[in-house]
């Protein structure tokens, strides 16, 4: 019953959606009133059916309705509940489904708050939006089932991806996911602005808090990933350039260079081709990623199931791609007389300038993806690109994009003269120059290190300069102090502001991952009863392992005690769990955190005879709590520049 | 105009279209290694007694080469199956070599006493023989036959039986299609 109501809402919405790409066709030639308000209904008709459709699967989940063959496969009788809703998410056909609700919960948002507004480009957004939906319809409909039945009806079910019980599973996929639809947002924008040929302004600025929120989603889906990898998958690293990595990580290059570019379209109205091709190519990426996470094209750590959907999606892909420039190249007349750069010490050119590095990065982490491909292709042997190549070949990359993310806050529009950049970055340049040999003097010796330390402390000094003088100014205009000062400057300018905490957030995780990269030891060692290992200022000492029955597996425990500079820290229990479906067993490390280090601690194996001997391993990976810190202040800074905080412009 | 920023738009697509449709050609989880049935690379490796050991020295002879170091787990996982497995063919036309990758030699030495390693090991001081064995996770065995081609190479950790049984066949000169795979750590 159940998957019967689940699917036959899935059809009917495929139906609503194909009503929706056809309504502005028809509308364009014959009768335009009817036919735009249909097109709004048929989203508002695919909001209701598919979450019609979620809600049924979620239901299947939770009441474990094994007749589903998607419920059999991801849930047992001892799953707790929480782990049955995330369900909707642990395989291939529920996060199609959970992807398709969210872009239509999108959509509807969009379609109901732009009713009254952009009568001319309104049906347009609405098509390109049915148009996507259709396409995860069809491919849910038809193609990957989640309400497949099976058939006999098992007792029990196979069970969750071990992997996935953890409590960032619920948060990880769907952030990531409305990070990913909601690019549609600006992109289904793009297109309807090339459609009716009106590219000016208009779907920047009415698009600006949809990418923005979009950008903040990525963001958030990366970290929370990471977070997810660097406590959960145990082997001490939160990034390892992994093809599925690369695919989350893709889409947040182009939106970025995309948030600072539009800026310079608004003010200067220049870089109209260059910001409508950023957002096809953002828009691409994500269902590239999803094409590459699914087709298993490239062998990956992740081991998504993969269906037949890769040919369907790499179809789609091709569509979306040659659809989009080709409109693009249609209306290139349009694209026409811009405005030229006045000079290259300016505002714009930084903002070009970090397009440049943000699309190299692209680049090169899309060719380090696909490189497996292309030396298949052309020498006949699979070559993976690892680690090396990527951190080579981007560190250089971003460590220039810091630099910029200095510069381009605070440097004039139009041409800065000689005067402006010393006013601003005098200052700051020397207390950065001061920092640096301070390092130095201290124990920071290696180049690659010192530069990226110095550059972020350059970053946080122009920043803090910058509205060290607006409050100066606020205080001879008005006598505020700094706070009543700092409230008035961020509500004045959200934009400029929230950007400042957003950049203070990025500096932070580039703090944590230029911490850990350069400065992490790690050892391992097969320690007996009391004895322990040494590591730095640490030290680990083995206290006996126990074992357990959980719900869903065999945990076996150790537990050591972690001494830091002779004190104790208490007892810390890295497991391995044995789970009945899986053959090897999967590690759950520890760690505590402080300030300046994190200790890590991974089981790595015990001796089955000798209930006293354990194998461990212990990282101290350095700063790494900041990027997580980061996360946080980057949230704070998306929420100042989008949250609508009083009239003073009507703009934020 | 507007055609000819199409084609141009179409001559960049299209190429990583076609890259990616060729993807759907193949399995990129079972690539055949493209050591199998050929030569080994000849190499001269010091043990960690001082003696020096060339690859040529064991013509005639099936080989059995173990890449591992002291800091990877599944290696010492596989520790004691190696050197059982040395102890039942020792007497017969068959050699076991271990060579240490990434390692620092007290370490090693450290490792190979732990374990009771009985068979040669040394080290591989300039990294060259891993990236001429194409490593790229450890443990990593070779197995070469007396003619000295690469019959079988196994990915992580390996059982007794397996060593056992595909020395057998290095023997005879009989190579694999495939390579094999277990647990392994990947190289730093």
């Amino acid at each position: 019953m159940t998957a019967i109501l689940g699917h036959s809402s899935i059809v009917l919405a495929l139906l609503a959606a194909l009503v929706g790409i056809a309504s502005p066709l028809i509308a364009a030639r014959f009768e335009p009133e009817r036919f735009r308000t249909a097109a709004r209904y048929s989203i508002f008709g695919q909001f209701i059916l598919v979450t019609l459709a979620a809600l049924a699967l979620i239901y299947g989940l939770v009441a474990l309705d094994f007749s589903i063959k998607y419920v059999a496969f991801n849930t047992t009788r001892a799953t707790p509940i929480y782990y049955r809703v995330t369900g909707l998410w642990g395989a291939l056909e529920g996060s199609l489904l959970l992807w398709e609700w969210i872009l239509i919960i999108f959509a509807g948002i969009v379609a109901w708050i732009y009713r009254q507004r952009h009568h001319e480009m309104m049906p347009w957004v609405v098509m390109i939006f049915s148009l996507v939906s259709a396409f995860f319809l069809a491919v849910i409909a038809f193609l990957s089932n989640p309400f497949e039945a099976i058939f006999p009806v098992p007792a029990d079910g196979r069970g969750l991806n071990p992997l996935l019980e953890d409590a960032n599973m619920m948060t990880h996929p769907p952030l990531l996911y409305t990070g990913f639809v909601g690019l549609t947002v600006p992109y289904a924008f793009a297109m309807a602005a090339l459609i009716v040929g009106k590219i000016d302004e208009a779907w920047i600025t009415t698009t600006r808090r949809w990418t923005i929120t979009a950008w903040f989603f990525l963001t958030a889906g990366n970290l929370v990933g990471a977070w997810w990898s660097y406590h959960v998958l145990g082997w001490g690293g939160y990034w390892a350039w992994d093809p599925v990595e690369n695919a989350a990580f893709m889409p947040w290059l182009p939106a970025t260079a995309f948030l600072h570019s539009v800026q310079v379209q608004e003010r200067r109205r220049m870089l109209k081709l260059w910001n409508l091709s950023l957002i096809i190519v953002a828009f691409s990426l994500t269902i590239f990623g999803t094409f590459l996470t699914r087709s298993g094209i490239i062998s990956s750590i992740h081991a998504f199931s993969s269906g037949p959907v890769g040919g369907f999606f790499l179809a789609f892909l091709a569509f979306i791609l040659i659809g989009s420039f080709g409109l693009l190249a249609y209306r290139a007349d349009l694209l026409k007389d811009q405005p030229e750069l006045d000079s290259v010490v300016s505002r714009e050119s930084a903002f070009l300038l970090n397009n440049i590095v943000l699309v190299s990065a692209l680049f090169t982490i899309f060719l380090g993806t696909v490189f497996p491909l292309i030396s298949e292709a052309v020498a006949g042997v699979q070559v993976s690109v690892g680690a090396p190549y990527f951190n080579s070949v981007t560190v250089p990359l971003f460590l220039l994009l810091v630099f910029l993310m200095a510069v381009g806050p605070i440097i004039a529009w139009r041409r800065a003269s000689w005067d402006n950049l010393r006013r601003n970055f005098l200052w700051p340049a020397c207390v950065s120059l001061l920092f640096a040999i301070g390092l130095f003097v201290w124990k920071v010796r290696e180049f690659l290190p010192l530069l990226g330390f110095t550059l972020l402390a350059f970053v946080v000094a122009t920043m803090l300069y910058d509205t060290a003088l607006a409050l100066r100014a606020r205080r001879r205009i008005a006598g505020e102090g700094v706070l009543r000062g700092l409230v008035t400057l961020t509500r004045r300018n959200q934009r400029r502001y929230g950007g400042f905490v957003v950049h203070l957030g990025v500096v932070l995780i580039i703090l944590g991952i230029a911490g850990s990269m350069t400065y992490s030891r790690e050892k391992d060692a097969t320690l007996a009863l009391q004895q322990s290992l040494e590591i730095g200022s640490y030290r680990v000492q083995f206290e006996g392992l126990q074992g357990s029955q959980q719900p869903t597996h065999f945990r076996v425990e150790g537990a050591f005690r972690i001494f830091h500079n002779g004190a104790d820290q208490g007892v810390v229990t890295p497991a391995l769990k044995f789970f009945p479906t899986q053959q090897s067993p999967i590690g759950r490390a520890v760690h505590q955190s402080s300030l300046s280090e994190d200790i890590y601690l991974i089981l790595s194996g015990f001796s089955e005879v000798d209930r006293n001997q354990a194998t461990l391993k212990v990282l101290v990976r350095p700063l790494v709590i900041w990027m997580w810190i980061g996360g946080f202040v980057i949230t704070l800074g998306t929420l100042i520049c989008i949250l609508p905080m009083g009239k003073l412009r009507p703009d934020c | 105009m507007p055609i000819r920023r199409l084609i141009i738009a179409i001559l960049i697509i299209g190429p990583i279209l076609a890259l990616l449709a060729f993807g759907f050609s193949r399995d990129a989880k079972y690539i055949r290694s493209p050591l199998l049935a050929k030569p080994a690379a000849p190499f001269t490796v010091t043990l960690f007694d001082g003696k020096k050991i060339t690859l040529e020295d064991f013509r005639g002879k099936a080989v059995f080469l173990n890449f591992w170091a002291s800091w990877c787990a599944p290696c010492r996982a596989e520790a004691h199956d190696l050197e059982a497995a040395w102890q039942k063919v020792k007497d017969r036309n068959m050699v076991f070599l271990g060579v240490a990758l990434q390692d620092s030699d007290p370490a090693s030495k450290e490792f190979l006493k732990e374990f009771n390693v009985t068979y040669p090991n040394g080290k591989d001081e300039s990294g060259k023989i891993a990236v001429d064995y194409g490593t790229w996770g450890i443990p990593e065995s070779f197995f070469i036959d007396p003619q000295g081609r690469i019959t079988y190479k196994h990915v992580g950790g390996i059982r007794a039986s397996l060593v056992l049984e595909k020395l057998e066949e290095a023997a005879r000169g009989i190579a694999s299609a495939q390579e094999g795979r277990g647990d392994y750590q990947g190289v730093r």
